[in-house]
């Protein structure tokens, strides 16, 4: 036996290191279910190399900084007059998108939605990565001790970066949406289709389980779907670049919406919240209740008593007021909703940025707030709201190092006479996609 | 420059300062895990797998070879979301494989460090899919032009690279 062993030495050490590994390999696997467990040699070869790859980055950083904020300023000032040419335009754009969010608000109140919305986030900065060109990860410079946790959504401005697989104390790992373990749901914002974004064993970002007779097309927006837990709905995730049909499913390939082979700093969502519309509000979509339920077909009239009415602003005040039968007699007394009532007047956004007057109903004398009118503060914010959750509505504001989002607030409008809050349904895409 | 002509130094066996042994396979791995990060098309090359290659050819001594193969490959499966042992298998084996095939050809020059390089490079990968798919499960996928390619970017940069590594063996 000493013989054989000492004839193939080389062999049986190569057998003898294989096997301890595939040993191991087997009891990870085995494991893989416990989610706090972190082997040695990761927590080592982690904490060895990112405190380099950190020194440089800053160091990179801040040579930048001083280049770019001290000496390089060319061409600044005209920078600085585009800009703010740029932000009126978006001033404008924001007033409208205002409105519209503050109708997708209402609707949710009307549907009894909650959404998730980002509360807080953190700002990082992307030191490394896997040093693999099969497993798509970064790291961040940003870890458990700054109060990241595992499953954490990476976002950028753009969209969806990944999520956050493993934590050490001054680092954390990130999972790419394009590695091939990867697995994110999303919808394709057109047609509504939903699907499984991963990675191809080239990078490419790819929409999955998509069946083939569907009519996607290049262009088309993937978002989201907010399934997982880890990623509010409707974040931008990148639009189709191709369509190729297999046997049962399509193979779409995506462009990310957010650079994924060119991050250097990243937000990482610390907090969700689930968002139930404000009490304000519903009281403001009582209305469009009454407008909806009117709009079904066989709902029955409901007698005008004044149970009827203290119920129905109670559910109203809940959040739950999508019954159709229950009915305000009052709202439905003053305006009968049917659909050749005229079109509702929304607020339009002037060129000095001030939106005109609307059309909107009275307020309710329990909920004074809902139509009153408020200051926009978004536009005044120093700290700008990300993606689309920048329309979600945000009711508590921490205080603390990381990133606060605002919400959009609501737009002055001023009562002129009872009026529909809703547009027909035809010009409700919210409404539509809700459903 | 001789490319395929058997030459003198087959038998060479070389070694190298402890410093440089030690600071040349943690360079590399600094420099998969950093640059790709800068200049994200740097990624193809497996750098790791690279010196793997060198130094077992190099030293000639399969058990060597084959440990440095193995401590290489488990530093890189460290800074990946997979298992341990991942690149750790598929490095022992090319390092086992490039010391032994040291011993018996001609290594030193460039058009065998060519061929080498990316028959070790394609025989990598197809371990670390095999591990993957076979023990790790996780349903990877095999894109035959996209690993020709980079078989053949690694192995060009590996003629460039091991010509600047030559500098640091010592005759044993």
């Amino acid at each position: 036996m000493e013989n054989l062993f000492t004839r193939h030495r080389n062999l049986s050490v190569l057998a003898a290191v294989l096997f301890i590994q595939v040993f191991g390999l087997a009891v990870q696997v085995k494991r893989s279910n416990d989610p706090q467990q972190t082997r040695l040699i990761r927590v080592w070869a982690v904490a060895t190399i990112t405190p380099f790859e950190q020194a440089i980055v800053h160091t990179q950083g801040a040579v930048y900084g001083v280049w770019h904020n001290y000496l390089y300023l060319r061409g600044v000032r005209q920078e600085n007059r585009d800009l703010k040419a740029q932000i009126e335009l978006l001033r404008l754009e924001q007033a409208r998108l205002n409105q519209d969010a503050s109708q997708a608000r209402r609707l949710q109140a009307l549907l009894g939605f909650k959404e998730q919305s980002i509360l807080q986030t953190m700002p990082a900065q992307v030191v490394g990565s896997s040093g693999s060109e099969q497993s798509r990860s970064l790291f961040l410079d940003k870890g458990a001790d700054d109060g990241l946790k595992k499953n954490m959504a990476v976002i950028t401005a753009e969209g969806v970066v990944g999520k956050i697989l493993q934590t050490y104390p001054h680092t954390a790992q990130v999972l790419l949406i394009n590695d091939q373990t990867s697995g994110l749901g999303a919808i394709v914002e057109r047609l509504r289709l939903q699907g499984i974004v991963r990675g191809s064993p080239n990078g490419e970002t790819m929409l999955e389980k998509v069946m083939a007779d569907e009519e996607v097309q290049p262009g088309d927006k993937v978002i989201t779907t907010g399934g997982d837990g880890i990623f509010p709905k409707g974040l931008p995730v990148g639009s189709i670049v191709k369509v190729s049909s297999s046997d049962l499913f399509l193979k779409i390939r995506l462009h990310p919406a957010a650079d994924l082979s060119r991050l250097e700093e990243v937000l990482v969502i610390t907090k969700l919240q689930d968002v139930a519309p404000a009490s304000g509000e519903v009281a403001g979509s009582q209305r469009a209740v009454d407008i909806l339920a009117a709009r079904l077909p066989g709902v029955p009239e409901q007698p005008a008593s004044k149970d009827a009415e203290i119920n129905g602003a109670s559910k109203a005040e809940d959040g739950k007021v999508g019954d159709p039968k229950v009915e305000d007699p009052k709202v439905s007394k003053s305006r009968p909703a049917t659909s050749s009532e005229p079109k509702p007047t929304t607020a339009k956004p002037t060129t000095d940025g001030k939106p005109t007057k609307a059309t909107a109903p009275t307020p309710k004398p329990e909920a004074p707030n809902a139509e009153k009118p408020q200051l926009n503060e978004t536009s005044a914010s120093p700290r700008p709201a990300v993606g689309p959750q920048a329309k979600s509505p945000q009711v508590q504001q921490p205080r603390g190092q990381p990133m606060q989002v605002h919400p959009p607030q609501v737009q002055p409008t001023k009562s002129v006479k009872p009026a529909p809050l809703l547009k027909p349904a035809a010009d409700q895409p919210a409404n539509d996609r809700m459903q | 420059m001789r490319l395929s002509q058997t030459s003198p130094e087959q038998v060479e066996v070389y070694r190298f300062p402890w410093l440089a042994a030690a600071l040349i396979p943690a360079l590399a791995l600094f420099f998969q895990a950093f640059v790709p990060v800068q200049l994200p098309f740097l990624s193809i090359f497996d750098v790791p797998l690279l010196v793997t290659i060198f130094l077992g050819v190099t030293r000639r001594n399969p058990v060597t070879g084959l440990l440095t193969g193995c401590v290489i490959g488990l530093i890189q499966d460290s800074l990946t979301p997979h298992p341990l042992g991942v690149y750790g298998i598929a490095k022992t084996v090319v390092g086992f494989g490039a010391s032994s095939l040291g011993v018996k050809l001609d290594v030193e020059n460039a058009a065998s460090r060519f061929l080498v390089t990316y028959g070790f490079y394609l025989l990598h990968q197809f371990l670390y899919f095999s591990v993957q798919r076979g023990l790790v499960g996780q349903a990877l996928g095999w894109a035959w032009g996209h690993e020709l390619f980079a078989g053949l970017v690694n192995a060009v940069a590996a003629v460039a690279l091991f010509a600047v590594l030559d500098r640091f063996k010592q005759r044993n």
